[in-house]
């Protein structure tokens, strides 16, 4: 029980102490702080509107994130997932262009489009760090700039509007390729988002594929001798978490822009590393993490627009929160380092 | 001048890596620190030179009592350490290395120090050449003029011969033998044997994390590995030795890593038979134990299971094929940290199902930690539970039927209690037919255990023994390198 209560007290605290901060950054820029925080709640979960504009940015957040679970699971920084979502949304965009057909066909062939080009792109990393032992983070960061490129050559090229070659973007798709919203709310793609979360849940927790991927995280070489087919693994997260990433481009693309966009990944790919740090890998707590991500950043707009601050306070809170967050996990995690040095030495020596 | 270490005490959770050593070492003379791999000799080093931190325990210099909280401090008291592998930033150029760490920026000064060390011990270095570009001896001799240059008064030397030639060996104990003859404190650390003997004047053996012995050289070999191995009590002759079809066939094998290479080596192991391999770590019994289970391809010759030849097959295949490897590091391959015994269980069914029926699969866990008696749960991780039960745990997780178990040092730090019951487990598999190969450093237990014992020196089997026609002393002069009619 005591336990328990400092547990809980470690995971309070840097909440406390991040708005404290908050509290006195916006003193300082002349803020009042309970207007801003009432802001910032209206601007984004507050009114129907808002909460649905908020939860259309948090599904490509989440998705991404519930991906990054696998990889990270498999002992992996998939950095390259920024990539896999342009690729996805590229894809996505070509069926959106090329292919005919009324929206219930339309609407899952670019779904499908989306997932096989974030699972190839992920493959990609995959297979360069398997077979050319090229270390995922370098080899995912080249392949995140060989997608963004990709994509702004496909804008200003082939794609371009009629007439205009400009990195606004492409023309917009026709209407049966948009997602569908009810009331505001992109139904599909939170169903979508939803039905992701809970499978990756249950993949980690309840499956033998997700007890291996741990093992093959945690201590490769222990996997590897169980008779774990540690290669075969590690390509396995990065295809899933690859089409995990294709579906969240495809919602950028198709339910958020209905276009592609140069920037169309949006960064949740980034964000979502540190979406998944936060959640200290555990699924359950993405979702609400990546809600309250999106809901600052929705919701911070409000406060260049009514109070005149400049629209990089919501960042800034964002970051000073990030920072807390860390700062406690890294003070947890050095409190254990003792224990941990201890098995640690205990190998060597024998 | 002398440099004391009084009552170190230095454990790690339950390993007591050093466990109250006293140690004195004068001035002038070569001071050898001997003891197999794991017998503490590093730990004491590392505390000496300020790495480690001791628990407890004074150091002294010409009796000044020394803080030595980082490596800095040590050298600032005039402790120097010449690591294993030398401590150099290969782009960096040989000068460029002398200066790091010595506070100066006067490229002038500390070309002039290195000439002059240079010349005094016979080194030759060109200032502007990449360390990358010079070989491990010469990157211990740039080491240590560097730590003559910052002013050691002490010169610690960890198991410096690995990797480099016979001559810069000569070359080498040449040096340090100046150093001492100009009142130097050398500290010669090694479990190699004859090493000790051709350089040092004095010897302190340790072992389990204690100083077992002290004496001046040169003392019959015998006299060393008594105090290395301790007293050997083994019984000569057991019962049971197999008269099976054979399991494993090595023909002409020879095995290559970056280190060491092995000369072609030829080996049968019939069905029920146990091989002890014996040597002082390193000398290829890992090469052949990996060999055997296809983590390490031959670079010729031929390697068969029963009737179906094997060479060149991975891992995978002799998985499959019944053969079993446990290494000697049990946290690092065989278990893995911070799952759980019930997950290492389900790993080690093959967990063939995509959903696993967890409730069955903690009842399975439970019967199995009551069965091969581990203290845990099924919800304990596997870096919680102590050595002897992370090994309980890998036996646990053996499959029923095994071919061939190859294994690596079986009672490595654990209790009698616990190795005893190790035993048990490997003899009985034994009288159902699996063939065993295991290493170990423990003389006692490859002369109860083993039906024959190949003792390995530098890559080589040098002599294939009987173990009922073996003793303890004929063993370790074997393992020391040296040939017994």
């Amino acid at each position: 029980m005591n336990d328990r209560m400092r547990r809980i007290g470690l995971a309070v605290l840097p909440i406390v102490l991040a708005a404290a901060v908050a509290v006195l950054l916006l003193l300082a820029v002349d803020a009042p702080p309970l207007r801003s925080f009432n802001l910032v709640w209206n601007g984004s979960l507050g009114t129907t509107n808002k909460l649905a504009d908020t939860l259309l940015t948090w599904v490509p957040l989440v998705l991404a994130a519930a991906g990054l679970i696998i990889t990270f699971a498999a002992g992996l920084w998939n950095i390259g997932i920024e990539g896999q979502i342009v690729i996805g949304a590229i894809l996505a965009t070509w069926v959106a262009r090329e292919v005919p057909g009324e929206a219930y066909f339309i609407i899952p062939a670019t779904l499908l489009a989306g997932m096989i080009g974030g699972i190839i792109w992920g493959l990609l990393a995959g297979v360069l760090r398997v077979y050319g032992k090229v270390n995922e983070i370098f080899g995912g960061l080249g392949l995140d700039f060989v997608a963004t490129g990709l994509a702004v050559y496909l804008i200003i090229g082939p794609w371009q509007r009629a007439g205009v070659a400009s990195t606004s973007g492409t023309d917009l798709f026709r209407a049966e390729v948009w997602m569908p919203e009810v009331g505001g709310f992109s139904w599909l793609a939170l169903t979508i988002a939803v039905i992701a979360v809970i499978a990756v849940f249950f993949l980690m927790r309840g499956t033998a594929f997700g007890l291996k991927l741990k093992a093959v995280g945690a201590n490769n070489r222990s996997a590897f001798l169980l008779g774990i087919p540690t290669d075969r693994y590690m390509l396995a997260a990065f295809a899933l978490c690859g089409a995990l990433a294709g579906l969240a481009g495809t919602v950028q693309a198709t339910a958020f822009h209905h276009k592609l966009v140069p920037s169309i990944s949006g960064g949740y790919g980034f964000l979502g590393i540190l979406v998944v740090l936060l959640a200290a890998f555990r699924t359950a707590w993405i979702a609400p993490i990546a809600l309250f991500f999106m809901a600052l950043s929705v919701g911070s707009t409000q406060l260049s627009l009514r109070l005149g601050l400049d629209s990089a306070i919501g960042g800034v809170l964002q970051g000073v929160l990030v920072l807390f967050a860390l700062l406690a996990g890294g003070v947890q995690a050095k409190r254990h380092l003792g224990k941990r040095r201890v098995a640690g030495a205990t190998l060597v020596e024998s | 001048m002398a440099l004391e270490l009084v009552d170190i005490h230095k454990h790690f959770g339950r390993v007591r890596a050093n466990d109250g050593v006293t140690l004195r070492v004068e001035a002038g003379e070569l001071h050898g620190l001997l003891g197999e791999n794991g017998a503490g000799k590093s730990t004491l080093m590392k505390v000496l030179s300020g790495f480690h931190e001791a628990g407890s325990g004074e150091i002294s210099l010409d009796g000044e009592l020394l803080a030595l909280r980082s490596p800095r401090d040590a050298i600032e008291a005039g402790i120097g350490m010449l690591h294993q592998d030398p401590l150099v930033f290969l782009p960096f150029t040989v000068l460029d290395n002398f200066m790091l760490g010595s506070g100066t920026n006067d490229r002038g000064i500390a070309a002039e120090g290195l000439d002059e060390l240079s010349d005094r011990f016979g080194f030759s270095f060109d200032h502007d050449t990449p360390v990358r570009r010079l070989t491990v001896g010469e990157r211990q001799q740039l080491e240590i003029a560097r730590l003559l240059w910052l002013g050691a008064r002490v010169l610690i030397l960890d198991e410096p011969t690995t990797g480099i030639s016979a001559s810069q060996r000569e070359q080498l104990f040449a040096t340090l033998k100046t150093l001492a003859a100009e009142g130097m404190i050398v500290v010669f650390v090694s479990h190699k044997l004859e090493e000790i003997e051709d350089l040092c004047d004095r010897v302190t053996v340790m072992r389990l994390g204690k100083v077992v012995g002290e004496t001046r050289l040169p003392v019959p070999a015998e006299q060393l590995v008594e105090m290395m191995f301790g007293k050997i009590i083994a019984p000569t002759g057991r019962a049971g030795s197999s008269t099976g079809s054979t399991t494993l066939r090595l023909d002409d094998v020879v095995l290559g890593s970056g280190l060491l290479n092995t000369d072609a080596t030829s080996l049968g192991v019939s069905e029920g038979e146990i091989i002890g391999l014996a040597g002082l770590e390193g000398s290829g019994q890992r090469l052949l134990l990996e060999a055997c289970t296809g983590l390490l391809e031959p670079e010729s010759g031929s390697i068969a299971l029963g009737d179906k030849d094997m060479t060149g097959l991975a891992y995978r295949s002799y998985h499959e094929a019944g053969v079993h490897y446990l290494p000697a590091g049990r946290l690092e391959e065989g278990l893995v940290s911070g799952l759980t015994i019930t997950e290492h269980f389900v790993l080690a069914a093959g967990a063939s199902d995509f959903f696993v029926d967890w409730d069955a699969a903690a009842d399975r866990a439970a019967a199995l930690i009551e069965e091969f008696s581990i203290k845990g749960t099924p919800d304990s991780t596997a870096e919680s539970l102590s050595g002897g039960n992370q090994q309980r745990l890998l036996l646990a997780m053996m499959p029923p039927h095994i071919r061939l178990l190859l294994m690596e040092h079986p009672t490595r730090g654990l209790d009698i209690e616990s190795a005893d019951w190790v035993w048990t487990q490997l003899l009985e598999r034994r009288d159902h037919g699996t063939a065993v190969v295991f290493a170990s450093a423990d003389l006692d237990e490859l002369l109860l255990y083993s039906d024959r014992i190949l003792v390995f020196f530098a890559g080589r089997v040098i002599k294939e023994l009987d173990a009922r026609q073996t003793d303890g002393d004929q063993l370790g002069h074997l393992i020391g390198g040296r040939s017994v009619a």
